[in-house]
């Protein structure tokens, strides 16, 4: 069994928890162990970079050298805002050794800069390239939009080996599992982020316009990789007006779960009854039986 | 005929973010994709030649904007950049600044309650804890009704713990937020 670092953040302990259980859950079938990084602190989020440049370096900078001294070589940082924070800091301290001196005070550990860290796109790619295809079984006929928001697609030197207007490397996993995916125009929108509680009227106006772009575009639901544009685009369709209010409602997939049940997980074991908005309806409609032959 | 001079709030800004803001050509690129600029009292490129001019009176204008904290940090205006600066970490370079100084816009009030509030929680375990964020945010922003209906939906799906989650070594996250407080020059 391979093992591979892992940075749940706390969001997937809270109210992503369905990225933590999905992720598990097509790890096992893939036959990859994921070590949890031992006394892991929060990144610092939107909050720390916008307060405190020092403290925006410092909370990552703890996480990575624990993982460092914990000998872990490869993180995965599944939540998108952790891995951009992480993986943003790696980038500033080795850019900077001003900067690496004052956080080796700042957090009294010397981290060396050796953890690399993977955000889940990159995961996935590796995962199904690696025999995780093979296991895809089960396809899932349905047409989505593979939604990338920030920071999977955008940070100089953090998002690597993508264009930031027109990412891929999405499209090819949900194809892999059976979906079909759709061309639409808001991949990488902004959601609106950490304005949840504090600027809702701004995340239920750029959510809702992501949400009926994708449905113009003939989508069935959007998929995503990060647990801030999930819980936006999830929760919030009550206030996005029009036909998200009542039964237009249009269910929003993680990655990994999309990947679950094309492999034949349960629904509930991947998390889909956990959502706001219904997920289990539109999976077990769509969900074709196994395909003879292929296994 | 032209002038080359540097503003105090130019160069500390550039200090603290390597940006030149003297090199902004003032093409509104950013404005045109920032998805915030709608919730703004002044658009990116505004607040990109306020640091240019950069006096005094450009100066108190910044800091008391809300367009600094309506800024989302989603990094499109940084990644279209036609002369590659960084208008995003600018805005948080005036975040800091604003805050410190005790002069950020009384509009953006529950944006800063929020993310006092998430700090505060992550200093006091060390992880974000939605149960407390919660509470802390809503009783510094006095916004005690919206989302209320969410709560119960939130812990029937175990979105929500009362009983909040923490590293063991608190007193190095303690630490840590003590050295930054410290540092703040």
């Amino acid at each position: 069994m391979k093992t591979i670092g892992y940075y749940p953040g706390c969001s997937l302990h809270g109210g992503g928890r369905e990225l933590d259980m999905s992720l598990r859950e097509v790890c096992r079938l893939a036959g990859v162990e994921l070590r949890e990084v031992d006394d892991w602190n929060c990144c610092g989020a939107t909050a720390a970079h916008n307060l405190s440049h020092e403290l925006a370096v410092a909370l990552p900078c703890r996480n990575l050298a624990l993982a460092e001294q914990q000998g872990i070589t490869e993180l995965l940082a599944p939540c998108a805002a952790c891995f951009s924070r992480l993986k943003g800091t790696n980038v500033r301290l080795a850019r900077s050794a001003e900067l690496a001196g004052r956080m080796r005070e700042v957090t009294g550990r010397d981290y060396r800069g050796t953890v690399k860290v993977l955000n889940l796109n990159e995961f996935v790619s590796r995962l199904l390239a690696d025999g995780l295809a093979a296991k895809l079984i089960s396809p899932l006929a349905l047409k989505v939009a593979a939604y990338y928001g920030c920071l999977l697609s955008r940070g100089q030197d953090i998002v690597e080996g993508q264009d930031a207007e027109n990412p891929d490397g999405m499209e090819a996993a949900l194809r892999a599992a059976g979906c079909e995916v759709v061309d639409w125009n808001f991949a990488t929108e902004c959601c609106g982020g950490g304005f949840s509680m504090s600027l809702t009227p701004a995340v239920t106006d750029l959510s809702g316009a992501i949400m009926r772009d994708a449905r113009a575009c003939g989508a069935e639901a959007i998929v995503t990789a990060c647990p801030m544009c999930h819980s936006n685009l999830d929760m919030r369709q009550k206030g996005m007006g029009g036909d998200f209010q009542g039964a237009g409602r249009m269910p929003v997939l993680y990655l990994t779960e999309v990947l679950g049940l094309a492999a034949g997980l349960e629904p509930k074991a991947l998390g889909l009854n956990l959502h706001f908005t219904d997920a289990m309806s539109a999976a077990s409609a769509r969900h074709a039986q196994p395909v003879e032959g292929s296994r | 005929m032209s002038q080359t001079r540097t503003s105090q709030l130019a160069s500390y800004v550039s200090r603290h973010t390597g940006v030149n803001v003297a090199e902004c050509y003032q093409c509104g690129k950013c404005t045109a994709g920032c998805p915030m600029a709608a919730y703004m009292d002044m658009s990116p490129n505004q607040v990109m030649r306020l640091v240019q001019i950069g006096d005094e009176a450009a100066t108190e204008a910044l800091l008391a904007s809300e367009a600094i904290w309506a800024c989302a940090g989603c990094l499109t205006c940084t990644q279209r950049c036609p002369r590659q600066l960084d208008p995003a970490a600018v805005m948080d370079c005036l975040r800091e600044m604003s805050c410190k100084q005790g002069k950020a816009s009384k509009a953006a009030r529950k944006i800063v309650a929020f993310h006092k509030a998430f700090l505060k929680s992550v200093e006091s375990g060390g992880r974000m804890n939605e149960f407390p964020l919660v509470r802390n945010y809503k009783l510094a922003s006095r916004d005690f009704f919206s989302d209320v209906a969410l709560a119960p939906a939130m812990v029937v799906r175990g979105k929500l713990h009362l009983k909040s989650q923490r590293v063991r070594d608190k007193a190095e996250i303690r630490r840590i937020f003590a050295a930054c407080r410290e540092a703040r020059r």
